[in-house]
């Protein structure tokens, strides 16, 4: 029935798939979406990029029902479409597929593709239906997934692809995918593309939500950008530059590269041996050894969920390790009360961790309690033996959101108002104007605006030019490789090997994080 | 996450929570035929009409602080610690212990010493729930509630065994040697030149109780553990991050929690009763609760919504004295004021939100 619905929308042949007229949207005083008019021709592949903030998934969640627009219409095959809610932007032939899987873990793929989606109260007819059309789509589209396997077991790659045949078996004609890459390998990025484009052949419209400028220049037909919930133009991809965009999404000139001199490495400041961390009976870094030197810039690249989180944990004080580390020469506590965050500051051990949203700061506290985040017994942050001394520590706040450039600079917003970038300013700031002998960073420029990404991968080069020591954990490569004065790639929990990231490639590391081992002389 | 203006939040909501309490209970005064009006006049000549009655008011509101501070302070490190009524109840042990014991020459050093010895005693009642939350796990509203029952039966062994005086058929302490009573609000008050009735239990507790609101207020926001405490309360996994140990952070939360509880006994037993009966809390650690909840938390809130709840127990009273309206009548009253403004703020908030959002838009 939704087959020849349609088919008959088709028939009127309008030349876009979905078009947005003047949609706007606010939150209270915030204006999420301005005026945003959009029109994406069918059977293309449109890109949407944008700071952090900048209003996409606000349309997107317009788009698909999750709110309600203040103002504007949206035309699909060019028809006027009410959408109140996602079952009718199912109905519409939207389909989405989510940054993070909306999957039932211990369901088989066959199960979770009928989910919400079944014939009537008994199963059986809808999963002889479904097998028999997901194994059409799935040969089709090249998704190379068993409708018996059951998703726990499957990789994030083959977990997304199967959330893309959810959306396909509901009939979508226009497929969104919101930042569809972050936990993918190079090798996965490839194949998904791949996939989409294959979709595009057949006359499928595709929106890819995302902020790699590699991605969108590589695979989509047309781009808008977006910034500060307006729509600042749509361009053909052939026409423009990855440049041109940046200035676009930030609305100055910004520098994609890191600039930086050759490091000088100096003394070894830590020394890693047989670093294992065990959590609920399973060993997720299994003896890991390295050593990282003044001045240099050591980055472990990896796939997100390969034992690096835990590495960054035992080293910041945070999980329980057994093993060695050495900083400065003094060996420090691993288990215990006293392997925990102040005793690794009192060593000189900085930390910006990966998620700052559940780690990295208070999210009801202001800005100026956050500066004092961790650093709470800090001397120069108390009156006497009693009282804390607020006043100081408002004052440094000042200082650090002047500094490294935090907007708003109102010291008594809670850390939640703040946007991803600005918010991991706060955390960065807090951290790098300590002057630590190490600076842990992981993910520093996750959810983080182009704009302050340029700013904090300046602040950790200038760190290590000053001399200190930085261990750099990302999933994402380019900045791995950019940044990185060696590279370390893990898998597994275990290190599969060292590159120097001048003479290493994409390719190369994709195979070690996947965890392929190198041929040599390859 | 509330999108009201603070006023609005801290002033309007729970005064409009606590209307809306009123209205309920002036319906269900009408139904048995008797006038809502009166009854409220009553309750409001009754304890803040004179300055005796005020004197009760303010007598049951320290109780109300004391206890409502306790629960405060475990809140904010998101720990529910639903045993202010043990803890208060092992508090008035140690008061009592302590004004029976020692032959103290003045009333002063009295205070001092039951002060010392009734937060030492509710601090252990509390360490005990937090220890085993914190190394074994178990949760704290259970342990906590189950240390209640245990303090009432040891409250009942003590008593009738050790503490009851020969002969007496009540099991409850000897009178307390009138050395360590303490200073009535009254006395202290006409000190000042303020005229204030002393026929009233009403004594210098409730201006340690205001203090310690104060005291409590720099705590939580002028010193490393209150920063520590509402840290761990507000992410616990982040607190990990920052160094802050959750093991510690927990049992210092109910080691403070368990001591202000203790604190009660200082005015219900050294200062009202003057010796130790079996049910000294009368439910003031259940009402601390309600008056955390009503206060929004803040020590301030606290003291504001204790003189309340010490309105609606003495205006209660009063009521039941004055009028054929039946006591439960009050118990109800008081149980609506608790449902309302403790755990129905929400139904009033969303609505003026939406209030506020569309004057904010025109």
């Amino acid at each position: 029935m939704a087959a020849q619905a349609l088919g008959g929308r088709q028939a009127t042949a309008a030349p876009y798939a979905i078009e947005l007229r003047g949609i706007s949207k606010s939150f209270g005083p915030v204006q999420a979406n301005r005026d945003i008019n959009i029109a994406v021709p069918r059977g293309t592949i449109h890109g949407i990029i944008g700071e952090n903030g900048a209003g996409k998934s606000t349309l997107m969640s317009i788009l698909y029902g999750f709110y309600k627009a203040d103002a504007g219409e949206i035309i699909i095959n060019g028809q006027p479409t009410a959408i109140p809610d996602s079952q009718s932007a199912i109905r519409a032939g939207i389909g989405m597929v989510f940054q993070h899987f909306k999957l039932v873990q211990n369901f088989t793929v066959l199960e979770n593709v009928i989910l919400g989606a079944e014939d009537g109260a008994l199963l059986q007819s809808s999963l002889v239906r479904a097998r028999a059309e997901l194994e059409a789509l799935s040969k089709e589209y090249d998704l190379d997934v068993h409708p018996d396997a059951v998703i726990e077991d499957l990789s994030v790659g083959h977990q997304q692809r199967v959330e893309i045949l959810k959306a396909l078996y509901r009939q979508a004609e226009i497929l969104i995918l919101d930042e569809p890459t972050g936990v993918l390998t190079p090798e996965e990025a490839d194949h998904l593309f791949r996939i989409l484009a294959g979709l595009k052949e057949k006359g499928r419209t595709i929106i890819l939500i995302t902020h790699k400028l590699r991605e969108i220049m590589e695979t989509t037909d047309n781009v808008s950008v977006m910034r500060r919930g307006t729509m600042v133009d749509t361009v053909r991809t052939s026409e423009t530059s990855p440049e041109a965009l940046a200035e676009l999404m930030v609305g100055r000139k910004v520098l994609l590269e890191v600039e930086k001199r050759p490091a000088t490495p100096g003394r070894e400041v830590l020394k890693v041996e047989n670093l294992t961390v065990r959590t609920e009976g399973v060993d997720r870094l299994k003896g890991v050894s390295f050593a990282i030197r003044a001045g240099e810039i050591l980055g472990i690249a990896g796939v997100a969920g390969n034992g690096q989180s835990q590495l960054l944990e035992a080293l910041g004080g945070i999980a329980a390790a057994s093993g060695r580390i050495t900083m400065n020469g003094v060996e420090l506590p691993l288990k215990g009360h006293k392997a925990n965050g102040q005793s690794r500051r009192a060593a000189g051990i900085a930390h910006v961790p990966e998620d700052r949203q559940t780690l990295g700061l208070i999210m009801d506290f202001t800005a100026w309690e956050n500066v004092g985040f961790g650093y709470h017994n800090a001397p120069e942050y108390q009156q006497n033996w009693l009282f804390m001394d607020n006043a100081a520590l408002k004052a440094d706040t000042v200082k650090k959101m002047a500094t490294f450039d935090v907007r708003p600079p109102i010291l008594t917003l809670a850390a939640k108002s703040f946007s991803g970038g600005n918010q991991q300013k706060i955390v960065v700031a807090r951290e790098i104007e300590r002057n630590p002998d190490l600076l842990l960073v992981g993910q520093p420029t996750r959810g983080v605006d182009i704009g302050a990404i340029e700013f904090i991968h300046k602040q950790i080069v200038a760190l290590r030019d000053a001399g200190k020591a930085v261990l750099l954990v990302s999933v994402e490569l380019d900045e791995i490789m950019s940044l990185s004065d060696r590279i370390l790639v893990m898998f597994d929990g275990k290190i599969m090997g060292e590159r120097d990231p001048e003479t290493t490639n994409e390719r190369e590391l994709g195979l070690l994080m996947a965890g392929m081992t190198e041929s040599k002389g390859a | 996450m509330t999108k009201l203006p603070r006023w609005a939040d801290v002033v309007l909501v729970p005064l409009i929570c606590l209307v809306i309490a009123f209205v309920f209970c002036g319906i269900l005064i009408a139904a048995i035929g008797q006038s809502p009006l009166q009854a409220i006049w009553i309750m409001l000549e009754g304890s803040f009409g004179s300055t005796n009655g005020l004197g009760y008011t303010l007598f049951y509101a320290t109780n109300f602080i004391f206890t409502g501070l306790a629960v405060s302070i475990a809140f904010q490190a998101s720990l529910f610690n639903i045993g202010g009524e043990g803890q208060a109840t092992l508090g008035g042990l140690g008061v009592t212990l302590a004004c029976l014991m020692v032959p103290w020459p003045h009333w002063s050093l009295a205070l001092l010493g039951s002060i010392v010895a009734g937060a030492a005693f509710g601090a252990a009642w509390g360490f005990l729930p937090a220890w085993l939350q914190a190394k074994r796990g178990s949760h704290i509203v259970i342990t906590t509630m189950m240390f209640n029952f245990i303090a009432y039966a040891l409250m009942n062994y003590v008593l009738v065994n050790m503490l009851r005086p020969l002969g007496s058929m009540d099991p409850a302490s000897a009178r307390f040697d009138k050395v360590v009573n303490l200073p009535k609000l009254g006395d202290i008050l006409g000190l000042v030149g303020i005229p204030f009735s002393n026929k009233n239990p009403a004594n210098i507790s409730f201006l340690i109780a205001v203090a310690l609101a104060v005291g409590v207020w720099a705590l939580m926001w002028h010193t490393r553990l209150g920063y520590a405490l509402r840290a761990f309360g507000k992410q616990e996994k982040a607190a990990l991050y920052a160094g802050i140990d959750p093991v510690r952070i927990t049992i210092y939360a109910l080691l403070l929690s368990g001591g202000i509880s203790g604190l009660m006994a200082v005015n219900a037993v050294q200062g009202g009763a003057h010796r130790l009966v079996l049910n000294s809390v009368e439910g003031a650690g259940f009402i601390g609760i309600a008056v955390a909840l009503m206060g929004r938390n803040h020590p301030f809130g606290i003291v504001v919504a204790s003189i309340l709840f010490g309105f609606l127990y003495e205006g209660g009273s009063q009521l039941a004295m004055g009028t054929t309206i039946p006591r439960e009548v009050i118990t109800v009253l008081q149980a609506l004021v608790i449902l309302f403004t403790g755990a129905l703020p929400y139904m009033v908030q969303k609505p003026l939100e939406k209030l506020f959002a569309k004057r904010g838009g025109k």
